[in-house]
């Protein structure tokens, strides 16, 4: 039996979507997840190598095209890797967020470009049930694309303002049933023969309606709505994958698809949200309810001080927020830290669902600094722990630890889980001003009689909090 | 023989079924200390659509197809590299703690 290039096609494709799927499931823990990409990227490469070889098997009617068509197959295929890898590898760590934003929406672009392919060709007949799927793919990976975009350059800082206004959900809702209804003539009326400019058409509307959706989106809430996009991305892929017939898209897809709606509901819960709220409501927006009145005041403490007071405490908690990530404090941090344990103080990170701008965000923050993971504590696993802590220390987060969630009813974050940093005997605050936190809720922790507020940058703090630390060791 | 595949209408559902337990499976059980790297590698994975669009350029018969289909693998290959990059930088980062280094002294 001589080996026919349809067959290596369909095992690469097969041994892919096995190394796709043992891949994520070893990056589901943290001693194999190395492993797991490296074994999800040679899936992906054998993939794309195999795919060359549909050079033998291609349509009679692309013959006279194909030198053409490879050529520009293996450029794009380079470019764009070159691009991107050049690109990842030189961008921060507290930049990714933005960059898996970025490559989402350009994996979103790369579906509704095989959907337009797809509907431009009118040599071919096209089945209802593919051409629905296709038209369903190209609506959600065109979404995917231009919000993707809008995500990443809000995550950036090339887009700093929530543009919001009203009727904005009546404009949105008519754009969305405008696209949809162009893509329903495309499919019902047509039979997906319509004129290439009805077609670009519904793309145009989908791309517009994917920024208008994701421009009046605040910065907090951008982790769930990449999520989201992530998992439109997904689908939108197995939903290409099918209307090509090819299993390794539809089953990646697929996994991606569930996988990423899943993370996105985790995540809005973590945040005590819907998604449908994150996506059509302006968080804040109704912030006029009365809040409680707060007894007690704020009280400034010293680093130094306060950085002794540690020194000599049994059991010190951290909880740290974005506000040490922008501070680029995280080494300082554990600069410290290790201060403490040669001290031998019992030192412990409480990172909140939602610490970061993402799920997880910041334990790679910390981990960039070096700081080890069996150190790191997830919320329901230290919560209880605080009550028999000296000393809590919030760096650069505010609404992840303010009791309100708990107590106030009428708080906007109420219901939404909390760390209990207000049940150590001392907390101290490192903040750089008075501000009020994302949700723009007062934190009535920050007045509590065990709490003492540290203002400065946090990477100044550590700083000084590590020279008391040193001199007091010097002293000996 | 006849190599050609097709996948009829149940049977892609119960491709999309199985997959998409899958899916659910894999991210129900991570530590949240994981869920961007898994966010990213779950996005560097749907780049597998580069092959779609491979298939789809190299079967191009026309100018508009084949500037689409090349504008489809740049960003399905963006999409892979990118995706793998960043994911692999994450995850370089986790390491378990050296306790006889960190406990010397009292």
């Amino acid at each position: 039996m001589n080996l026919h290039p349809q067959l290596i096609i369909d095992t690469s494709y097969f041994a892919a979507a096995f190394l796709f799927i043992y891949g994520l499931k070893r990056m589901s823990s943290p001693v194999t997840a190395r492993s797991g990409i490296v074994v999800a990227g040679i899936g992906m490469l054998v993939a794309t190598l195999a795919s060359f070889l549909y050079y033998f098997v291609v349509d009679d009617a692309a013959r006279p095209y194909l030198p053409t068509n490879l050529a520009l197959a293996a450029g794009a295929l380079i470019l764009g890797t070159a691009v991107s890898w050049w690109q990842g590898k030189r961008v921060a760590i507290t930049a990714m967020p933005q960059m898996v934003a970025l490559y989402n929406g350009m994996g979103g672009g790369s579906a509704a470009a095989i959907a337009a392919v797809e509907l431009l060709r009118t040599d071919v007949e096209h089945p209802l049930v593919p051409l629905i799927v296709t038209i369903v793919g190209a609506l959600i990976g065109s979404i995917s694309l231009s919000g993707s975009l809008i995500a990443w350059a809000k995550l950036d800082g090339k887009i700093d303002k929530t543009w919001r206004m009203r009727g904005q959900q009546v404009l949105n809702g008519t754009f969305f049933v405008a696209t949809l209804a162009v893509g329903v003539y495309i499919v019902v009326f047509a039979n997906g023969h319509a004129d290439p400019r009805i077609v670009a058409a519904f793309f145009v509307g989908a791309l517009i309606f994917g920024v208008l959706m994701t421009m009046p989106i605040g910065g907090a809430d951008m982790p769930v709505v990449i999520s989201l996009y992530n998992a439109f991305t997904g689908l939108a892929v197995g939903f290409e994958g099918y209307v090509l017939q090819n299993p390794a898209l539809m089953i990646a897809g697929m996994v991606v698809g569930s996988a990423g709606t899943l993370l996105t509901l985790l995540m809005a819960r973590a945040m005590n949200r819907s998604v449908a709220n994150v996506i059509f409501s302006n968080f804040g927006v109704t912030g006029d309810e009365q809040q409680g009145e707060i007894k007690g005041s704020m009280k400034p403490a010293d680093a130094a001080d306060a950085a002794v007071n540690m020194r000599y405490a049994s059991k010190v908690i951290i909880a740290p927020g974005y506000g040490l990530a922008v501070a680029q404090a995280q080494h300082k941090l554990y600069e410290f830290v290790k201060l403490l344990v040669d001290a031998g103080v019992d030192v412990k990170f409480a990172i909140h669902p939602v610490a970061g701008r993402m799920p997880g965000h910041m334990n790679v923050l910390l981990a960039e600094a070096g700081v080890p993971y069996d150190m790191i504590y997830d919320l329901e696993d230290i919560n209880d722990e605080f009550k028999e802590a000296d000393v809590a220390i919030v760096i650069g987060a505010n609404d992840t630890v303010n009791p309100a969630a708990r107590t106030n009813k009428s708080s906007p974050i109420y219901g939404m889980p909390i760390l209990n940093v207000d049940q150590a005997k001392q907390v101290y605050v490192i903040k750089r001003g008075q501000g009020k936190g994302y949700s723009g809720v007062e934190n009535e922790l920050f007045f509590a009689d065990n709490c003492n507020m540290v203002y400065g940058d946090a990477q100044k703090v550590m700083v000084a909090m590590i020279q008391a630390v040193k001199s007091l060791e010097g002293g000996h | 023989m006849d190599l050609a595949t097709t996948l009829t209408g149940f049977v892609a559902l119960y491709i999309f079924m199985l997959a998409a337990f899958t899916g659910y499976e894999i991210i129900g059980r991570v530590p949240a200390i994981l869920h961007t790297p898994l966010m990213s590698g779950s996005n560097f994975v749907h780049g597998i659509v580069v092959v779609g669009a491979m298939y789809a350029l190299l079967n191009a018969s026309s100018l508009t197809e084949q500037i689409i289909g090349t504008a489809g693998v740049f960003l399905g290959a963006m999409n892979a590299a990118g995706g793998y990059v960043v994911t692999e930088r994450m995850l370089e980062m986790f390491k378990p703690s050296q306790k006889n280094v960190d406990k010397k002294k009292a």
